[in-house]
């Protein structure tokens, strides 16, 4: 389980997130909601260890990650889909996965599975990764981050600009880690994805975790989504 | 003066004027590409590089060969781990911040500078070439007997430069093999794309950057102790090639190792035959201008990607 507890941070003396706090459990899908600027990114980086926290801890399992050098966190197990995808983007397809494996020194099994996941990166290897297509970059993307066998995944907003046939696919993949036990934040912006895939919400507001409750509650009223997101 | 011969010439003393700039400038571009620092003390590093190059071979003695050997394989290590040492203790307390690295390497240089002055002198030294045979250049002509081959008076070249060609050859094409074949070349182009997320893979990007510190002043020292039995070591002699590494990124556009190679290529080979012909002043005046030209009509460089 991942755990943040009370974290502050911001971009230098910007600050950013207040107080905030929220846990991601093995199975379950936690998603982020929020309007634009209310730090739903800042929060994911914050725990990839990109920004120096404030205050606050963040802990994996019981393990404070919040003070280990940012290129130890994903050692620990934590695959992170970054928002506008960030792929490396003149290195091929299979390049960029074998950044991926590197990261906790994983194999040939690992890319094996991975490639079957994502068929169409296998028939591209040798392409450069800016010559994809949205939905294929955003496979890719996805991939490099599973490359890491990790038992927690962090995705922001992995469907934006994408078909529907490609949206489809995202949300089978996440489904299908979800069944193996994966621990998922996902950050989303439209609505009726999110009630159908998430098991728990949490609404962020100016850098603060308002409220987080079962995704039934939102089912059967609206009215929280139109205090946070005006829908 | 028969053209055709002192072009060949000419072509050749560019030719080694090029591959010893390729390799200074390509040091230059690889820490400016993936750290975005500007060192100006690059070509300190390459002043160290010929220092040592004589220290070493001075100690070792016996036949310059084994003076030479000796030298090409310790004075780069040097280099680099003293560069290496720099990134660490300087450049990473400053947070690589673009401005503060300028100053920071601006003071490197005069250190650098003034040690050697200390501690080397104020002499230019030689080291002797492992092996230097006079080579005859060759030229052809259409005579009585038809096609014949003769060696005009007065022109030649030396085995020693013929090497310092391949030499630089076969270090580029190893340099490429890193880069390109490599998990730490991977390692490199990823921190250079993109930081943080290379970061997010587990990549120390730190250490990444003092390693490629150290790589692009031990590529300048490399070069030097290639030059060094052809020019002399001195404790001034890292501003030309500063100067030339400049140009030469400025033209090729930053971070494309292909784009150097050509600017090297274009501006050693000018060098040399502009320098033959005409003098060295106005090859550098040429040089300039054209940096200034690429400057006003393709501020990307040739091969630099419009910035988005
Ligand atoms: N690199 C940055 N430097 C300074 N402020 C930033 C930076 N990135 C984001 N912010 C600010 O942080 C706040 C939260 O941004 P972000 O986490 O990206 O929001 P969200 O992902 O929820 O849309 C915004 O006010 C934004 O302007
Ligand atoms: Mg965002």
């Amino acid at each position: 389980m991942l755990t943040l507890e009370g974290i502050s941070t911001g971009y230098g003396p910007v600050q950013v997130l207040y107080d905030l706090s929220l846990e991601a459990r093995p199975g379950e899908v936690l998603c982020l909601l929020g309007r634009n600027g209310a730090g739903k990114t800042t929060t994911l980086r914050a725990i990839m260890g990109l920004l120096p926290l404030n205050s606050g801890r963040i802990s994996l399992d019981g393990e404070t990650l919040s003070n280990l050098p940012a290129h130890e966190v994903p050692k620990r197990g934590i695959g992170y889909v970054p928002q506008g995808r960030r792929l490396f983007t003149e290195m091929t397809v299979a390049e960029n996965i074998e950044v991926g494996l590197m990261t906790r020194r994983k194999g040939a099994e690992t890319r094996e599975r991975v490639l079957t996941m994502f068929p169409r990166l296998r028939e591209r290897l040798t392409q450069r990764a800016e010559t994809l297509s949205g939905g294929e970059q955003q496979m890719l993307t996805t991939a490099r981050a599973l490359c890491l066998e990790p038992s927690v995944l962090l995705l922001d907003e992995p469907t934006e600009g994408l078909q529907p046939s490609m949206i489809q696919l995202i949300r089978e993949t996440v489904e299908t880690l979800r069944a193996e036990g994966k621990a998922m934040i996902l950050v989303e912006q439209r609505i009726d994805a999110v009630l159908s895939i998430a098991d728990r919400v949490t609404f962020i507001e100016n850098g603060h975790a308002r409220e987080t409750v079962p995704v039934e509650t939102l089912r059967s009223d609206r009215t929280l989504l139109e205090k946070y997101v005006g829908v | 003066m028969e053209f055709g011969p002192h072009l060949l010439l000419a072509t050749l003393e560019g030719a080694v004027g090029a591959a010893v700039l390729a390799l200074t400038a390509l040091g230059l571009s690889l820490v400016f590409g993936v750290m975005r620092v500007v060192n100006v003390a690059h070509g300190e590093f390459y002043m160290l590089g010929a220092v040592l190059a004589w220290v070493v071979a001075t100690a070792v003695g016996g036949h310059p060969a084994l003076g030479f050997v000796a030298a090409l394989l310790i004075a780069p290590v040097v280099a680099a781990i003293i560069a290496a040492i720099a990134d660490l203790t300087v450049l990473k307390r400053v947070d690589y911040d673009p401005e503060a690295t300028i100053v920071a390497t601006i003071g490197l240089l005069y250190i650098m500078q003034q040690a050697a002055l200390m501690w080397y002198g104020p002499e230019a030294r030689a080291v002797e070439p492992p092996f230097n045979h006079r080579l005859a250049i060759p030229w052809f002509e259409w005579g009585e007997n038809g096609f014949e081959m003769y060696y005009p008076w007065g022109l030649s070249t030396t085995s020693y430069k013929l090497f310092v060609i391949a030499a630089a050859l076969l270090i580029l094409a190893g340099f490429l093999a890193l880069m390109t074949k490599t998990k730490i070349g991977l390692v490199m182009r990823a921190t250079q794309l993109d930081r943080d997320t290379a970061t997010t893979f587990g990549i120390p990007v730190e250490r990444v950057y003092a390693l490629v510190f150290g790589l692009g002043a031990g590529l300048a020292a490399l070069a030097a102790v290639l030059i060094v039995p052809i020019t002399q070591a001195h404790y001034l002699m890292g501003h030309d090639p500063l100067l030339l590494s400049f140009i030469v990124v400025i033209i090729s556009g930053l971070g494309s190792v292909r784009g150097t190679l050509v600017a090297a290529l274009l501006i050693g080979m000018s060098d040399g035959i502009i320098s033959v012909f005409f003098s060295p002043t106005l090859a550098k005046i040429l040089a300039t201008l054209l940096v200034a030209l690429v400057l006003v009509f393709r501020p990307q460089g040739l091969y630099g990607k419009k910035p988005a």
